[in-house]
């Protein structure tokens, strides 16, 4: 009897079944095989278009209209000083909306109004926000074109994938754990800071740099911003002209002569490599910091 | 199989007349809950004493939790639930408007289902309800707190030389223990137990009746079970909870543990502790 129940079926819908699970995972692979193809086709036109000319010159030079001189020292250092300043401006903010929409007014009608209209938020084209960062911010508050004006700018622009990061990150942390301290006497105040956000921190910091990636690649707000100017001097205070690379990439690329195009995919390269030391960061730190709290 | 409550039941209590005019630290005056306009629980009257261990039985879905968080103002935390009626403690109404009810909870511990040790180390578990709310202690008299309060959970043998390990390294029942522990330390007058037993195994499960047992005099505990041997075991008295035909949790029956298990007066009750039903 026994040997009865071991022999598995052998009728045909048990055999289809048997061979769907085999498959199955082939076909979703599919997906995987077409996004790693065009990050392939990517790399590998940028690489062997720009890849011999990357040279000291490209970083630490300023833009010029001899393409063997040129760098993108501006672009580079625009770039690090308008995403970084919108990243200390969103980061806290997002962390705090998340903390009052699901800690505070969570299951209140004000709530779900407010969660929708980050969602819709975050669909908005990227142009919209830097043209109402023109209006307001450089002709409005009389701001100009500076760096203070692109970083709220990208700042209010990454605001809403942030922040839907941070909703995340919270919802991941069992009520179990929220009662326990509830229980126990403790203010809303002390569940979130002393259980709820060290165990969602690390979360919300993948969100963060998921925000700055963003920002670093955006060239249409910072284009209505900041202008196509060719700049030869650093950003060196929050009201200076600045450019960032993205802008700079596109000034390249749109010039007729073979060496400008030969720069501009030199430049991507290292606009990506600066985007995978950003992540790989943020990756570090988030390993280092759930080692401490779980 | 028809279970000899006889032989377990405790013998401390034996007729609630004797309770008149005693120590009630809780008293319940038709309370009810209702989650979204949909009644869980109503007209719930109950007394529960300081030195004893009151059990709440009854079957699953029937409201018991529901109850036992109305106790200590849980039910704020609870999306769409809504509680009427009146909860006193020690004679103050504990839903009335100047009542904080994070002072109630520090007053009135829980202990949950499933164990939720926070994730910090054992000391820093049991150290925590008292850093919350403000204990000024220094660090002797807190190192001997979190000791006193291990030991009462009958936990201190076990962890005695790894307090810095990590909560989740312990099993579930020291976990739940340590849950015990942690709601002991910050001195409450009331401990309310949301079947805390349930995820554990029989020996983890005996511990901690024995502990409720060895701690019972000092506190009011309110034991909610669907382990009706659970309940004749360890509790003194024991309320008996069913659905009516709504589906609203009731109070059905009342008394002295050792007269409910051996001669219920409700039929129902004789039915759900025999196994016929529930």
């Amino acid at each position: 009897m026994g040997d009865t129940l071991l022999r598995a079926p052998t009728d045909r819908r048990y055999r289809l079944k048997k061979i769907w699970d085999r498959w199955v995972p082939f076909i979703l692979s599919l997906g995987l095989f077409f996004a790693i193809l065009t990050v392939v086709a990517l790399l590998f036109t940028v690489v062997t278009t720009g890849f011999h000319r990357i040279s000291w010159n490209l970083i630490l030079n300023y833009p010029s209209a001899n393409p063997y001189e040129a760098g993108m020292r501006s672009a580079i250092l625009g770039s690090i000083f308008t995403v970084g300043l919108s990243a200390l401006i969103c980061i806290p903010l997002s962390i705090a909306t998340a903390i009052y929409l699901i800690e505070y007014a969570k299951g209140r009608r004000f709530s779900e109004v407010l969660s929708y209209n980050i969602a819709n938020l975050a669909g908005v084209p990227s142009i919209v926000f830097g043209v109402v960062g023109l209006g307001f911010l450089v002709y409005g508050l009389g701001l100009g074109r500076s760096v203070i004006s692109g970083a709220f700018t990208l700042s209010v622009l990454i605001l809403p994938l942030v922040t839907i990061t941070c909703v995340e990150a919270l919802r991941t942390v069992p009520d179990d754990l929220r009662f326990g301290a509830y229980a126990l006497g403790a203010t809303t105040l002390q569940v979130v800071s002393k259980i709820v956000l060290p165990r969602s921190l690390p979360m919300m910091l993948t969100g963060g740099i998921l925000g700055i990636s963003r920002a670093l690649g955006e060239a249409a707000p910072i284009l209505v911003i900041s202008g196509l100017i060719f700049i030869r001097e650093d950003p060196v205070s929050l009201f200076s002209k600045f450019t960032v690379m993205p802008l700079q990439l596109y000034n390249w690329i749109s010039r007729p002569q073979a060496a400008f195009i030969e720069l501009s995919s030199a430049g991507i390269i290292v606009l990506l490599l600066i985007l995978l030391a950003l992540n790989s960061a943020a990756i570090a730190s988030r390993q280092w910091l759930m080692k401490r709290v779980i | 199989m028809e279970i000899d409550y006889k032989k377990v039941v405790s013998k401390d209590v034996t007729d609630l007349g004797l309770f008149k005019d005693s120590d009630v630290v809780i008293k319940t005056e038709d309370l009810y809950v209702s989650y979204r306009d949909k009644l869980a629980i109503d007209r719930i009257n109950l007394e529960f004493y300081k030195g004893y261990i009151t059990a709440i039985i009854g079957p699953s879905g029937c409201g018991k939790s529901t109850l036992l968080r109305s106790l200590n103002r849980m039910n704020d935390l609870i999306q769409g639930a809504k509680v009427g009626g009146k909860v006193y403690f020690n004679g103050v109404d504990i839903y009335s408007k100047e009542i904080d009810p994070v002072f109630i909870r520090s007053r009135i511990g829980m202990v949950f289902q499933r164990p939720n040790p926070f994730p910090f180390s054992v000391f820093e578990n049991v150290a925590f309800g008292l850093r919350v709310n403000g204990f000024k202690l220094t660090k002797e008299e807190l190192r001997a707190r979190v000791k006193d309060s291990l030991e009462k959970a009958a936990l201190w043998d076990e962890v005695k030389d790894r307090l810095d390990a990590h909560a989740y390294s312990l099993s579930g029942g020291q976990q739940q223990r340590l849950c015990i522990a942690r709601a002991i330390a910050i001195e409450p007058e009331v401990i309310l137990l949301d079947e805390p037993t349930v995820s554990l195994d029989p020996l983890s499960t005996a511990k901690i009746e024995e502990l409720l047992r060895s701690i019972k005099n000092d506190y009011t505990i309110i034991l909610v079970t669907h382990n009706m041997l659970q309940a004749a075991r360890v509790s003194d008295i024991t309320a008996v909870m069913m659905p009516d035909e709504n589906m609203v949790g009731r109070i059905i029956e009342y008394g002295a543990t050792s007269e409910i298990f051996t001669k219920p007066k409700d039929k129902r009750t004789e039915d759900y502790i025999s196994g016929r039903i529930g």
